[in-house]
């Protein structure tokens, strides 16, 4: 039996000071979120008091749940509604935009590459502002409203498709597509019979995360809003957060959390069917988030 | 036709997968997507910073011709920073203050976290990924809205502090600390340098490191002088990653603290954008804030423009 000293001091003791660090932050992370998540089951009006279990604020309360309150189900459909219709132009856009930067030599492209790469790091204030400007003061047939901020979304998220596919083009490489085209195929025949198939995981993946990603948006869409119907949760929750509010607050903020999440979790479980038996996808939760 | 009869009738033509006509076909709705609506809004926003105020209804006129341009509302903002009259120089001064404080401390929380995670976690490895890039899914406002909600005055933070009835702590937590914002800012930045400094620890060669060791360096040693300058491109990208958006944030100090004492520049353009008759003022401010990013935003474009090309 090793004393105390010797356990201390053992050669092969696992990092114990990172590991505190790490279970720590993780601990800081998310545990006043999952607290929220769960005084949305607050059976009273606080949100810092527990009065017991109950699900008024989801259906049960017939003013002021989500389900009943007009206010809050506009924000939670508005926020959808955005999210579809951001993905649907977003991804299409994007990666027939990283495919030909992939292709295409030369300046205009490059100057292209780094502006879209800038909207990484751009502070989103900034681009909004720009938005509202142009909206407000040229006679373009946008409103602000969802238009608007669909405007803004698609151009803040278009980096997401085209970083995805750019990475995982450099990782196939030329090979497959150039084999085709040396047995015949005209160069848009072995791009959509080819290339396409086998972008497909990055595709879906940028899908699932600009969906993600675009629910949660705040600075763009509060922005570029016409008037409160067109508010999304976000804002709502923006405005509402320091006002003595009810849980339906936290209520709505975890209907939206349990909606990205099944977003992500479903996602993530058809990327890893999509990619079994390919080892250059890179494997897992690290290539499914870009970050690999 | 299928690929075999293509290959029968096959004629001559270019194979070259690169300079194809197809790229600048495809590239070319992208390109256009984001000239007009990012170049070109950031034109639309000088036209209006050196444009003219309607007199009556005190809102911006744009003003297109560059020769036309009237410098007074650039000026005003810029006049106000230092000086009798500098009602900007605080806000601009603390938003620098908060957002290298911040930056710091996300880098010392998280270069341990992305250490350990990447080189050390072993089998748990999948696991810390999917619990780190969690808070990307999750929204902001939630995880302010999670925070504020601690931070009541009779919230689980006090609660804590008061040790079930033996002091009792009724510190006012949201209201106009400076501590809090930073606090704040970290919460939410944090996430963002993780997984930058996660990849690039992920992809240092253990042998190199292992050689340190055996040529006698200590573990300290070792990792000041041999794994920190091979990952010093790494910690920039992801600082510069996180502390550019950082420059923009107005909401953190709104919802954590709705106290001017904690304004930060972000907080500066918000007031402006929606005040009448301080449009242009607001689009200087988006100016200034855009011309002390820029610099730092091609270096970080040309560090990860460079990664993606090598590799």
């Amino acid at each position: 039996m090793r004393g105390p000293v010797a356990w201390w001091n053992d050669p092969w003791r696992p990092p114990r000071i990172l590991v505190a660090v790490t279970v720590g932050y993780l601990a800081w992370s998310l545990i006043p979120v999952l607290i929220a998540v769960i005084f949305s089951f607050n059976d009273g009006r606080s949100r810092t008091v527990w009065q017991g279990f109950s699900t008024r604020w989801y259906f049960g309360d017939a003013t002021k749940s989500v389900w009943h309150d007009a206010a809050l189900h506009t924000a939670l459909l508005q926020t959808l509604k955005l999210g579809v219709i951001t993905t649907l132009i977003t991804v299409p856009l994007g990666v027939m935009f990283a495919i030909g930067i992939d292709r295409w030599r030369g300046r205009l492209p490059a100057g292209a590459n780094m502006l879209m790469l800038v909207s990484f790091v751009l502070p989103e204030v900034l681009l909004a502002v720009a938005l509202l400007f142009v909206v407000t003061s040229l006679p373009l047939p946008i409103k602000l409203g969802t238009g608007a901020q669909v405007l803004g979304l698609v151009t803040f998220q278009i980096a997401y498709p085209a970083v995805l596919v750019r990475a995982r083009l450099a990782t196939i490489g030329t090979q497959y597509e150039e084999a085709a085209m040396d047995l015949g195929a005209s160069p848009l025949a072995a791009l959509r019979r080819v290339t396409l198939p086998m972008l497909l995981p990055a595709i879906f993946a940028s899908t699932v995360l600009v969906f993600a990603d675009v629910i949660d948006d705040f600075v763009l869409v509060r922005y570029l809003s016409g008037n409160s119907s067109t508010e999304p949760v976000s804002v709502k929750i923006y405005n509402t957060a320091r006002a003595a509010p009810t849980p339906a607050l936290n209520a709505l903020a975890t209907l939206l959390l349990f909606a990205a999440l099944l977003a992500i979790t479903v996602g993530y479980l058809i990327y890893r069917r999509m990619t079994r038996g390919d080892n250059s996808a890179g494997g897992g939760i690290a290539a499914f988030a870009g970050e690999a | 036709m299928t690929l075999t009869e293509g290959a029968a009738q096959a004629k001559p033509r270019s194979t070259r997968v690169r300079g194809s006509a197809l790229g600048p076909v495809l590239a070319a709705p992208g390109v256009i997507w984001l000239l007009l609506f990012f170049l070109g809004p950031l034109y639309v926003v000088l036209a209006i910073v050196f444009g003219r105020t309607d007199p009556i209804f005190r809102t911006a006129i744009p003003v297109w011709n560059p020769l036309q341009w009237n410098p007074s509302q650039f000026n005003y903002v810029l006049s106000r920073i230092v000086g009798t009259q500098g009602i900007f120089g605080p806000a601009l001064l603390r938003t620098a203050l908060y957002v290298l404080a911040a930056g710091l401390l996300c880098l010392l929380l998280a270069f341990p976290v992305a250490y350990y995670t990447a080189r050390l976690s072993g089998r748990w490895k999948g696991l810390l990924l999917a619990l780190l890039i969690a808070p990307f899914w999750i929204s902001y406002m939630m995880r302010m809205l999670a925070w504020v909600n601690l931070l009541q005055d009779d919230g689980l933070v006090n609660r804590l502090f008061s040790m079930g009835g033996i002091f009792d702590v009724r510190v006012h937590w949201l209201t106009g600390q400076p501590v809090v914002v930073v606090l704040g800012l970290v919460y939410g930045y944090v996430a963002y340098m993780i997984l930058p400094l996660y990849a690039g620890l992920d992809r240092l060669p253990q042998s190199t490191l292992e050689a340190a060791r055996d040529l006698g360096a200590s573990r300290f040693a070792s990792f000041w002088r041999v794994t920190l300058p091979m990952c010093r491109p790494t910690i920039v990208a992801a600082v510069l990653l996180t502390c550019l958006p950082m420059l923009g944030d107005y909401f953190t100090s709104d919802m954590l603290s709705a106290s001017p004492k904690t304004a930060m520049v972000g907080n500066l353009i918000n007031d402006s954008v929606q005040s009448p008759g301080q449009t242009g003022q607001a689009g200087a401010l988006v100016m200034l804030v855009l011309l002390v990013a820029v610099v730092p935003m091609f270096y970080y474009v040309r560090v990860t423009a460079r990664g993606d090309t090598a590799s």
